[in-house]
């Protein structure tokens, strides 16, 4: 029996074609997966995220429990209402999870992590922190909103609280605020600028229809996959999961070094790795026609040789674009194997696409 | 509810056929292939010339999801492939037994077509599908 989230209904009303992702089912296109992704290039889009789960980490000891816990630094947010983009590692390295992490006070953190990944990531938060004084608190009380595009934030600010408007209106990127019943980060999945809004269920509802009537256009998780690869950004079971390690993930920039004292889970793993020559991760754009998808053979005219591990047809490119991991070192012209046949890619430095506009 | 042209035949893997006057054959994808699909964004059809036999993988439609194989409907020498979808692949979204058609073919034996399912036998295998 499939989970359903509260927005479920509406997906229903809106004849969206609904597919099991990680045990939820969730709706992966309404009416045209392109029409979706180009809406939030222009104007605004709003997804239902609620699948994935806020968790809240507090108590006297929870800056130090998070510094251990996390490979990017909860020390870096000075300010509460702060967020940053963190791995969650085994010992050897592996990524358990990607998150982001909101700073939302003294000793105060909430975590938004992936949906497939939840139940493990509490019970290794909750094992982590026996002895420390430290709560973890799944909060599936609340359900995750996303509203992204240029137009995201005019299109959002009329239906929050008025006591809230100013301060949301006022937010930069990676920052939060939040009053009674409504959290909103200025954050996102897609390379636009736009909120996360993290709220009781049932308001998740009535938001979702005030935006609906405002404009706002319903777009499932396929439009989310093209708008998050064309960003850039990893996808947690596909770039980068338990067997693979940040740095051959594209995800060394998410790891913070210093201070060379801060003891965190993996550390003494990726200190040994980065000695040696870890594959690299690398952005492709196929010169021809065609589409590339995941686990793609790519080579190098040097002989070097490597895989995709995300593709697809990039809209706002009209090509298709990959994220691949490949042999440190190759160089020279790259080619990808579609049913067979070795077509010629071009190596770009993700994201390929930011705030509307081609960055490859 | 897809359309399903009631003179046109089908292949259960949702490809249609239409005769034409002349004898020779266009083949196309369904529409409930296409709604299936979603946005279309990448067409590979057979050139001209190339033998078929009946059943043969023989095209490739992608969408923004997935990539799936056409097949044969019957033997046969390719004749056309049709030249719009190659820039304009969401035209099989539009008008899957139009414009969108994929190429057309001369049948081996004209003969094999009355094997294929009619319109009330394709909308059958769809509803045990």
């Amino acid at each position: 029996m499939l989970k359903t989230t509260a927005l479920h209904a509406e997906h229903q009303r809106l004849n969206a074609r609904l597919v099991d992702f990680a045990g939820w089912d969730m709706p992966i296109q309404y009416a045209s997966q392109l029409e979706e992704h180009h809406a939030v290039r222009r104007a605004a889009g709003m997804f239902d995220v609620a699948h994935m789960t806020a968790v809240d980490v507090t108590g006297a000891d929870a800056t130090d429990f998070l510094r251990h816990l996390l490979a990017n630094d909860v020390a870096k947010l000075a300010v509460v209402g702060r967020a940053l983009y963190a791995t969650m590692l085994r010992e050897d390295g592996g990524v358990i999870d990607d998150l982001i992490v909101y700073r939302t006070g003294d000793q105060a953190y909430r975590l938004v992590v992936n949906a497939g990944t939840t139940d493990k990531d509490v019970a290794w938060l909750q094992q982590h922190s026996a002895g420390r004084a430290v709560a973890v608190q799944r909060r599936d009380d609340l359900g995750i909103l996303a509203v992204q595009g240029p137009t995201a934030s005019a299109l959002t600010l009329p239906h929050l609280p008025a006591t809230l408007r100013d301060a949301v209106a006022a937010l930069k990127p990676f920052n939060a605020a939040w009053k009674d019943r409504v959290f909103v980060g200025r954050t996102g999945y897609t390379g636009e600028d736009g909120f996360e809004l993290i709220l009781p269920h049932d308001d998740l509802v009535s938001l979702w229809r005030a935006l609906e009537a405002a404009g706002v256009v319903p777009c499932g998780l396929g439009a989310r996959d093209t708008l998050r690869l064309e960003a850039g950004m990893n996808l947690y079971g596909q770039d980068m999961d338990e067997s693979r390690h940040p740095l051959e993930s594209g995800l060394g920039w998410t790891i913070a070094w210093a201070p060379e004292d801060r003891d965190f889970i993996g550390r003494a793993a990726l200190e040994r790795i980065r000695q040696g020559a870890p594959a690299q991760f690398i952005g492709l754009v196929l010169e021809g026609r065609g589409v590339l998808r995941a686990h793609m053979p790519v080579r190098f005219a040097d002989g070097r040789k490597g895989e995709t591990t995300s593709g697809g047809f990039a809209p706002t490119l009209k090509q298709s674009i990959a994220l691949a991991r490949v042999e440190a070192g190759s160089e020279g012209a790259c080619e990808v194997q579609i049913r067979g046949q070795w077509l010629p890619a071009r190596r770009v430095k993700p994201p390929f696409v930011r705030h509307g506009k081609v960055r490859v | 509810m897809s359309q399903i042209p009631t003179d046109l035949k089908y292949v259960a893997s949702h490809e249609w056929v239409r005769l034409e006057p002349d004898g020779s054959l266009t083949i196309g994808i369904t529409d409930h292939a296409q709604a299936a699909l979603g946005d279309l964004v990448f067409v590979e059809a057979p050139e001209a010339g190339r033998v078929l036999k009946a059943g043969d993988s023989c095209a490739v439609v992608e969408s923004v999801k997935a990539a799936s194989d056409v097949y044969a409907p019957v033997a046969g020498t390719v004749t056309a492939a049709n030249p719009a979808l190659t820039d304009a692949p969401e035209l099989l979204n539009s008008d899957p037994y139009g414009d969108a058609w994929l190429w057309k073919m001369q049948p081996a034996d004209p003969a094999a077509l009355e094997k294929l399912l009619d319109a009330d036998g394709y909308a059958k295998a769809l509803a045990d599908a």
